[in-house]
């Protein structure tokens, strides 16, 4: 039984067209850019033209703008800690509370630095009040930074307008758009966006590379000092192999952009019609009519995330879940419960996250999968009865504490 | 994903006893959905012997729940209740051949519901005097309230004084700015908190004790380093380790380190806490050293 990955938004599998490209950079071309020699220039011109790939696909009005770091992590920290750093007259940061952690866990740290952080809320939908965020913004604002999409649920934020208010204002404005770039168009020189973060793995390039883009112009400061790589913006010794990779990913990423917005759309949606319409006490979280094409989370009552996912990967489908259990915490997803979704559905939410490579089979053989397996761990549920789920759940079920 | 042993996966795609018990004569319920964890467990028992004759459990949570649902039910069945009793999460978690740590709660909580089952069984009231807090040392499984309880009722100070008391932090460090945390917390709460007093130092190298009346013979001595080494193997044989002397070279004390402790990356610490035992018994400076130290030729 072949395995099927609905995990898409955790990680995505190499593609063997960028694999093929990046090899050469470990054997024959193993140089290193700096170098005057012909073994470092044919790198430099790989960087080069990686560098003009990524610009194409972020409609980066130059390839200047464009930085490559190890990671999507290391794009948010720099982008934060920059605009910090950059304007000490400046103490306050404007996020979301369902940011990634990468930005959320940053931004605790630097509350306790002595930083303001101020988190916008979201509404059950998870959409964020627009008249909240623009009476946020005062000039003790170094940055705003706001996720393009949400990667539990795909909630796409209004990024570009937020930008454009927070400009108006003089405010410098990031984005996390780790999980929207390739899935969904972006034309960075038609937006007053100032940074962004992309992680090459979520786009079928390998692991440790990512890329901040830094609008020509915008005051900066780097997170890592040393050479004179990436101007001096980010030290350390290219990683030349990944850069060609992410390249060669962001090309395909903007040949696969149609596809990605019809036939992994439509798969998305017949996967969730198919599963909603055989199963009671679900329901889809976030902002469903305005959320990436390649993700459905879906919330099932009563039972719990880690149980479902065991028994999926048992069928050789794999997921993920905002329960506490699979993150090892006693709370579960932080974006759940902003969303204000309740216990008895918020550990129980499955998230499937899609690309290019699923096919129709493979998402008939999930639509026949699941519903067998929440009716096996509804009847385990002390929460559930024969009928449906108890009467008063939170009655039936009495315990000595809570 | 967790690295669940094969037990534990075995229990949970085919759990025993799921469902409700109609002759129930003994319920108990713990956890709740808001935690993402609740158990029924569900005992039918005989009056006159007290055994358990069925027992059945419904769980809402993840794959250890589930398992150590099952694997509790299978236990003790065929027990007394007074038998049952004794039943601790650790020996659940060890039907199971382990479970994570950070899935160690899920066996508590069906010694929990066990303990609820009985106490409902024989009308009595159960209170739970277990609180769980935020998992902050994942390489010991150590929890946010248990580190704040030892900290104010030692009055620590410091990170290392939190993990000689409890183990946590002493593994792979990612814990200590949690510990900090906790311990600023608990300062802040202490009365007098406020008031300016220098921070208690924490020396650099344990004070020398005072020196014995009498020079301990040789034979004296090696009797008193059996006893210390004696006072710390059921510390040690809990986690599934063991320790003996190998031998005594003048203020080196060698000791063999088996079983879980071997290679162990607490190996520092447990050595540590020895010699720190040792100082105090026989009241001089000695070091305690692994036996791989030992000179090759004495």
């Amino acid at each position: 039984m072949e395995p099927i990955y609905l995990d898409n938004n955790a990680t995505t599998r190499v593609d063997p067209a960028v694999v093929e490209a990046m090899l050469p950079f470990f054997t024959e071309h193993f140089g290193n850019a700096s170098s005057i020699h012909a073994f470092g220039s044919e790198v430099g011109k790989a960087l080069k033209k990686a560098r003009g790939q990524v610009q194409a696909l972020l409609g980066a009005e130059h390839d200047s703008e464009i930085i490559f770091t190890s990671c999507g992590t290391e794009s948010d920290s720099t982008a934060i800690l920059s605009a910090l750093k950059a304007q000490p007259e400046r103490n306050t940061v404007i996020t979301t509370n369902v940011e990634h952690p990468a930005i959320l866990t940053l931004c605790e740290w630097l509350e306790k630095e002595g930083y303001i952080v101020h988190k916008l809320k979201v509404d059950k939908k998870g959409r964020i009040d627009m008249d909240e965020y623009r009476s946020l913004l005062h000039d003790r604002v170094a940055i705003v930074s706001v996720m393009w999409a949400n990667n539990e649920t795909g909630t796409i934020f209004p990024v570009a307008e937020m930008a454009e208010i927070a400009s108006a204002k003089g405010i410098m404005f990031h984005t996390d758009a780790v999980q929207a770039v390739g899935k969904i168009p972006i034309d960075l020189k038609n937006t007053k966006i100032d940074m962004l973060s992309l992680s090459g793995h979520k786009l079928h390039a390998p692991k440790g590379i990512g890329v901040l883009y830094l609008r020509r112009g915008c005051r900066f400061r780097p997170l890592l000092r040393g050479g004179h790589q990436e101007r001096g913006r980010r030290a350390g010794t290219e990683a030349s192999a990944s850069i060609v990779a992410l390249g060669k990913a962001c090309e395909m990423a903007m040949h696969n952009m149609e596809a990605e917005n019809t036939t992994v759309r439509r798969l998305r949606d017949k996967l969730e019609t198919g599963i909603l319409s055989q199963i009671t006490h679900c329901f889809p979280t976030g902002d469903v009519s305005n959320r990436l094409p390649n993700t459905s989370n879906i919330a099932f009552e009563y039972i719990e995330g880690e149980a479902i996912l065991l028994l999926l990967n048992k069928m050789g489908i794999a997921a993920s879940s905002g329960s506490a259990c699979t993150s090892g915490s006693l709370e579960p997803s932080h974006v759940m419960r902003a969303m204000g979704i309740p216990y008895t559905a918020a550990h129980g939410t499955i998230r499937f996250s899609l690309s290019v490579y699923n096919t129709e089979e493979e998402i008939d053989r999930v639509i026949a999968a699941v519903p067998p397996i929440v009716a096996q761990l509804r009847k385990l549920s002390p929460y559930w009865t024969d009928k449906g789920p108890a009467a008063n759940p939170e009655a039936a079920f009495a315990p000595t504490y809570a | 994903m967790w690295e669940y042993s094969d037990k534990v996966r075995e229990h949970f795609f085919n759990p025993r006893n799921s469902g409700p018990l109609e002759e129930a004569n003994g319920i108990g319920d713990v956890g709740s959905i808001q935690c993402g964890d609740a158990l029924r467990l569900m005992l039918k028992v005989e009056p006159e012997t007290e055994i358990i004759q069925d027992a059945h459990f419904q769980t809402f949570g993840c794959g250890s729940a589930i398992a150590s649902s099952s694997a509790l039910t299978e236990m003790i069945k065929g027990m007394t209740l007074d038998e049952a009793l004794k039943v601790s999460n650790q020996d659940i978690a060890d039907f199971l051949d382990g479970l994570p740590p950070e899935k160690m709660h899920c066996s508590v909580m069906g010694r929990e519901a066990l303990q609820a089952a009985i106490a409902n069984y024989r009308g009595e009231e159960w209170s739970d005097d277990h609180e769980e807090g935020a998992l902050v040392c994942k390489c010991f499984a150590i929890d946010a309230v248990m580190i704040e309880d030892v900290v104010t009722a030692n009055n620590l100070n410091t990170v290392e004084e939190v993990t000689f008391y409890t183990k946590a932090g002493g593994g792979c460090a990612a814990c200590h700015e949690g510990i900090e945390e906790i311990l600023a917390k608990v300062k802040a709460s202490r009365p007098g908190a406020g008031e300016t007093s220098p921070p208690p130092a924490c020396p650099a190298t344990p004070e020398a004790p005072k020196p014995p009346s009498k020079k301990l013979s040789i034979v004296e001595k090696i009797a008193k380093i059996q006893e210390v080494l004696e006072s710390v193997r059921p510390m040690l044989q809990r986690d599934h380790g063991d320790v003996e002397l190998a031998d005594v070279q003048g203020k080196k004390i060698y000791v063999h380190l088996k079983g879980a402790c071997s290679g162990c990356m607490m190996e520092a610490a447990t050595l540590g806490g020895i010699q720190q035992k040792m100082i105090e018994t026989l009241g001089e400076l000695v070091q305690v050293l692994p036996s791989s130290h030992m000179p090759v030729e004495a």
